[in-house]
This record gives C-alpha cells, structure tokens and sequence, in this order.
C-alpha cells in the first residue's frame, strides 16, 4: 500500500531529493505550529500580545 | 526496482525490420491492433489522435518517374536502451526500462496522463487515449479482443510493450518444461509473426545466436535518430542509400554511403 | 451594505457598482466551468490536443502565469530576506498576485492531465529523476506557503480582526513571515527552474536540448532568471492597473521604482545570458544533431522573426526602457517596459511549448500545426476571470495597500 515497501530503493537522488522536501515542509509545519500555540497561549492570557506599526 | 540508466542486464530484446522486404501492406499494424485489443472510434480518419502501436511511414526519394522509389517504415516502439526518454521523465514512474529484458513497460492503471513522456519520445511511438475505449458491440470485435492485455482506459498514455504479454506465456511454457532459457522463435511479437514478406526479425539482441543479433551488425543496418543517442532496439536494414539517410539527420556531407561504410 | 467589510478610512465604489464590475469576471469563470466540465466528463478529445500536441494552450498559460506569478516569492525574498522596506507598500498585492496565478495554475493542471483523479500518484509514485516531478512538489509546496502568506491579509478584514483569536493569529504569521518569504522563495527557485529543466532534459528533441550543469540545463537557469525579471513588472502592472480602475494611488512610487529597476537590471542579464545559450544551440547543440538552425523553419508560420521578436524586440528594448532612469519614472514608459517585459516571457514559453511540439524530429515527419477549441479558451480565460475576481475582492474588503490612506489624505 505505501509506495516504501515494494520496488523503491533507496538512492542518493532519493535522499536529496526527499530531504530536501521533508526539510522545506518541516520549516513549513513548525512555522504554523509555531503561529497556532503563540495564538493560543495568547488567548489564554499566558503570552503577552505583541503591538506592531505596520 | 532501481532504474538503471544502461544497457540492459540479461536479454535485450530487439528487432530488425528489413526495409528491401517490406511491401507496406500495414498487416504488422492489423496484427498488433488485434493482439493487443487496440481501441477503434467510429471515425479513424484523425490519424493524430487515432491508437496506433506500430505505425507505417511511406517515404520517396523525391524524384521524379521514372525515377521514384517509394519504402515504407514500420515503426514500433524503440524501446529505448540508453537513459530512455520517456522513462526519466514519467514523474508518477509509470513507465520503465526492465533491466532483465529491456522492455520499456507502461503501466495503465498508474498512469496520471500527463503526457510528458509523448513530448520527449522523438518517435512519437507513444499515443493517447482522448476518448474512451470503444469496443462496438454486434461487430465481432469481441471475437479477437485478447484476455492477456489490459485494455486502456480514457487519460492515459499506451504504446508497443513488445507483446510482452507473448514473453510471459512464453516463459510460462518454459517453466512447465523445467527450462529457464528461451529458444529462439519461443517469444515474438505479433507484428514478427504477422508479417507476410517476413521482414521483421525479433529476438534476444545480445544472444550471438539469435538472427536479430547478427542482422544488426550488418553493414546494411541502421537506427532512427542514432545521432540523438537514445539507443534504439529496433533496427532498420537497407540497401538503399537514400533510405538510410532518412533515418536520421544530416548536414550536409555528413552521410556516407553504404558502399564507404562496408570498406570501412 | 457592506461597509462594514471595507477597511476603515478608504474609499469604495457602491455595493451596485461592484456587483456590474464582477459580472464579466463571472461569465468567464462560467464559461471556464463549462469547458472543464466537458472536459472532465467527455474526455480531453474536447480539445485540439493530439499525439503530436501533447502539451498545448494550457501548458502556455500554466507556464507563463507560474513566470508572472513569480513576482510573490521575489518580492517577498527582497522585501524580508534583502530588507528593502518600501516594498512593504506592494507585498500584500504581490502574494494576491502569486496566490491567483499559482492556484489557477494548478486547477488547470488537474483539468490537463488525462486522470485528474490519479494526480497524487505523482506525490505517492514520484520518480526524484523527472523534472516534472520537481514541478509538481514545489508548486503544490509553494501554493500552500502562498496561501499562509495570504491568511493573515484575509485576517485584516476589519469584521475578521474583531475576533481576537484571529486577530492574534494574523499578527503572529505576520511576525513570522520571514521564514515562509525564506522557504517560498527556496521552493520557487527549484519550480521555476525545473519548468525550463523540463524542455531542456528532452535531449531527444534537438530544439529543446541545451547543454547544462550536472543535472541542471541551461534552460533551467534561465526560466529562473526570466521569472525574476517578469514577475516584478507584472506586480508592477496588475498595481496601476488597479490604481488606473479605482482611480487613485495606493503606492508610493518608490515602490514601483525599486520592482523596475531589479526587474530591468535582472532582464539584461537574461538577455545576454539567453543570447549566449541561443548561440551555443544554434553553433552547437543543433549541429551535432545533424540539423541546421533553419532546418527548424523549413515549414509552418514559425520562423526566426519569434526569436527576433522574443529576445530582441520584447527583451532587449524593455529591458533598455526598465533600466534607464528617465524612462522608468515616466509612467507611459514604465507602463510599456513592464508589458513588453511579460509579453517577451509569455513568448518564451510559447515558444517551448507549442513550437517544439510542431517540429518534426523524424526526417520523414511531418510538421504539425494546432489552435484551440473554445474549450481550451474557456479554460484559460477562467484564470482571468478568477484572477480579477478574486484580486477585487481582496482590493474592496482587505487593507492590501498600506499607504493607501496616506496617499489619498490630501484629496478627501
């Protein structure tokens, strides 16, 4: 069923490749996770809120 | 299985298509249309979306009667050996070089149809489902549609698999009688044994004992597009100098002729 | 009646008048519906594509507005990697900008490919090898970065920021907008490039190989570089043009300024850099295929005049008007620079596209020519329709232009 267990082998393109990807989204992933728990912690009054000038 | 980009490991099957044979009657396309359940539309007259596998170029010489003297190319999938076109570019690995065979395979079911493969072939050995697969009932299509091919359905790409479908009946035969070598002649595509002038040789390009492996080294054989170094399993022979020089390009000066090539 | 969407302190035409100013934006988008359902349900004989064309008008418009749409992720890499603050006034319209074209782009992909339905198979089945591959995982990457970096300007709807929580939430992806305006532009480097890698790897097609750099054809640098130029200027133009519709300003010059000297400067170095290749394939790639450059031209209404027309009249003049000074703060002339500058990208990869498909490579082949059905139109006027739509509504309900009251104090 996953695309891992029959006919793939891994290769040195593969590890660029997908490090590269899964590094990227990784970045991504925290980033928003990152934006979540500040707003969260915010809400309940654990963080202060930041002003900004635009 | 990791994709080597080389020459095939264990047998490469090719073909050799005697062009002086070939009389362009088109039964190599009859025979792989009827083999491998090829879909029809009601109207075949668009021959650039029309399913075609094997497909007959007509070509002249371009002179004027009593001059002109017309050949014909059948031309099959190349089954590319050396870094296949269509292969390294398929994203979805729908397609691939069998190192064991050195048959470019297609895989339908996982084909996403974008049909980059039939932007890089040179060839344009690979064709496209537009419509749905049209089998029309009550015209005794039904009466030679093949068990062992998987028809296609609409969105995807399909080309000449080399009737592979014949290698594994053929291996599955040879495992009952406890062999694990063909014999020559034991597998051969549809449009080899169709062929009524005989001008098609199929087998094993890296067996010495095959026929299509010593026809090959004739000085008379020929590839399409050699200069572009795809590697070609399919090779053509002639005798005619202007029929070689239209397999492939050249400047001017650069051709030479069969007579340089046999004392060379 | 909406006046309570409309961000505080400007000014907006009358509920009415939008809703006639949507209405053509709406009948393209229904006649894209159309064209996608058809092609959808009937297959895609709808079209003019054949074995021949296999990639045709959809593959141009996905490329060229993946070029224009480029103006998101370098505007954003100069306005928070580089720190050029004045471009702070136009990176909201920018990201709206990329966010329209990339996500049409995409939608247009899922028309285009025969089993829209297996799409994923190229994220699940990838073969790392293939360009298209490339493709596909960074411009869905980047569309997913594009839309992050347009939530927190939805999040400044005056109604939205009420809500605290979504009021925080905007601030603190605001605060990080460097990392996104850092991963975006890594992810656009590699798709912008692997659409030029994918004409430049078909080496069995003379008049798309190109010599390269390990893996890399030159054709991939330089879908990059022509990217970087184009985008700019079409950020440049989308903006007067909205300045020109609503009749006021909403950017302070320096802005403009800044996109068009970068995008100038970046179109002579591809000029040249492109001229160089285009000689190098012509004296050597193309030779060493048994061809001559004219050989390409022998049949068709194709000719050396595309080329003339694409490297010298659509890129060395705009790029002469973009980096003359005198030139770039007229605005006719900015205006001209930056128009010739996207028609010259969009004819680049016009030229790859459908050009090198028509091409014979076979001597005994034949060149083939193709134009679309109204389907194919549909579907790529839909983007238009998308675009003005969905760039409107962002203009009427989201603050996008920050100097936008300043601008207009005097005149209120």
């Amino acid at each position: 069923m996953f695309p891992f267990v029959f006919e793939w082998q891994w290769s040195a393109d593969h590890y660029i490749f997908l490090g590269l990807l899964y590094l990227a989204l990784l970045i991504i992933g925290v980033g928003v996770h990152v934006v979540a728990i500040k707003t969260v912690l915010q809400i309940l009054g654990i963080l202060r809120e930041r002003h900004f000038d635009h | 299985m990791e994709k080597k980009h080389g020459p095939a490991k264990g047998n490469s099957y090719g073909m050799v298509i005697d062009l002086d044979k070939c009389t362009g009657c088109g039964t190599c396309m009859v025979a792989c249309a009827a083999e491998n359940n090829l879909a029809v539309r009601p109207d075949e007259s668009d021959k650039q979306r029309s399913i075609t596998w094997m497909r007959l170029y007509k070509v002249t010489n371009g002179k004027d009667f009593p001059y002109t003297e017309v050949s014909y190319f059948p031309r099959p999938c190349m089954h590319c050996d050396h870094h296949t076109p269509c292969v390294s570019v398929c994203p979805a690995t729908a397609t691939e070089t069998d190192p064991h065979t050195g048959i470019v395979s297609q895989i339908y079911t996982r084909c996403i149809g974008c049909r980059y493969c039939m932007a890089a072939c040179p060839y344009h050995a690979r064709t496209f489902n537009w419509w749905d697969g049209y089998f029309p009932k009550g015209k005794g299509i039904e009466r030679y549609l093949s068990p062992e091919v998987s028809p296609r359905m609409r969105g995807v790409v399909e080309k000449c698999t080399f009737c592979h479908h014949r290698l594994m009946r053929a291996k599955t035969q040879a495992y009952t009688e406890d062999r694990r070598e063909l014999e020559e002649g034991e597998y051969i595509t549809a449009c080899t044994e169709a062929c009524p002038a005989q001008a098609i040789t199929f087998g094993d390009l890296k067996n010495p004992e095959h026929k299509v492996s010593r026809l090959a080294k004739s000085p008379y054989a020929f590839r399409l597009l050699e200069r572009l170094g795809t590697e070609p399993k399919v090779y053509y022979l002639s005798t005619k100098d202007w029929v070689r020089k239209l397999g492939d390009n050249y400047l001017p000066g650069e051709f030479k002729p069969v007579s340089t090539v046999k004392a060379g | 009646m909406d006046s309570a969407l409309i961000p505080e302190g400007v000014k907006r035409c009358s509920p009415k008048v939008f809703f006639f100013w949507t209405l053509p934006w709406i009948a393209l988008l229904l006649w894209g519906a159309v064209s996608a359902a058809l092609c959808l349900l009937v297959g895609l004989n709808q079209t003019n594509m054949s074995d021949y064309f296999a990639f045709a008008v959809w593959i141009v418009v996905d490329l060229a507005i993946i070029a224009l749409g480029a103006g998101a992720f370098f505007t954003g890499f100069l306005t928070y990697i580089i720190g050029k603050k004045e471009l702070k006034d136009i990176i909201n319209a920018a990201v709206i900008i990329g966010f329209i074209c990339y996500s049409g782009a995409v939608a247009m992909l899922g028309i285009d490919i025969g089993q829209p339905i297996r799409g994923w198979f190229i994220f699940w089945h990838v073969n790392v090898h293939s360009m298209l591959a490339e493709v596909s995982f960074c411009i869905t990457c980047y569309l997913g970065v594009l839309a992050i970096e347009y939530l927190p300007i939805i999040l400044e709807n005056r109604e939205i920021k009420k809500v605290r929580t979504l009021r925080l939430a905007g601030e603190n992806l605001h605060g990080i907008m460097a990392v996104f305006a850092a991963t975006g532009a890594f992810l656009s480097f590699f798709h912008q490039g692997s659409l030029g890698g994918l004409f430049g790897v078909m080496y069995a097609r003379p008049f798309d190989i190109r010599g390269g750099f390990y893996v890399w054809p030159w054709t991939f640098f330089l879908f990059i570089l022509s990217a970087m130029a184009a985008g700019p200027s079409f950020t440049i133009l989308c903006t007067k043009l909205t300045e020109k519709i609503a009749r006021k300003h909403l950017v302070p010059e320096k802005a403009f300024q800044t996109l068009a000297k970068i995008s100038g400067s970046l179109l002579c170095f591809y000029v040249v850099l492109k001229i160089i290749d285009t000689l190098v394939w012509v004296f050597g790639n193309v030779p060493r295929a048994g061809l001559s450059f004219m050989d390409f031209f022998k049949e068709g209404p194709y000719g050396v005049w595309l080329l003339v027309l694409e490297i010298l009249v659509f890129g060395v003049v705009p790029a002469i008007i973009l980096i003359t000074p005198s030139a770039r703060k007229s605005e006719g002339w900015l205006i001209t620079g930056c128009l010739m500058n996207c028609i010259g990208i969009v004819l680049n990869r016009f030229t790859f596209t459908i050009v090198s498909l028509a091409i014979p490579v076979m001597p005994f082949d034949k060149f083939v020519s193709y134009l679309p059905t109204w389907q194919e139109w549909g579907v790529s006027v839909a983007v238009i329709g998308y675009g003005f739509l969905l760039f409107s509504l962002s203009y009427r309900y989201l603050p996008i232009f920050p100097k936008e009251r300043e601008l207009n104090a005097a005149t209120k």
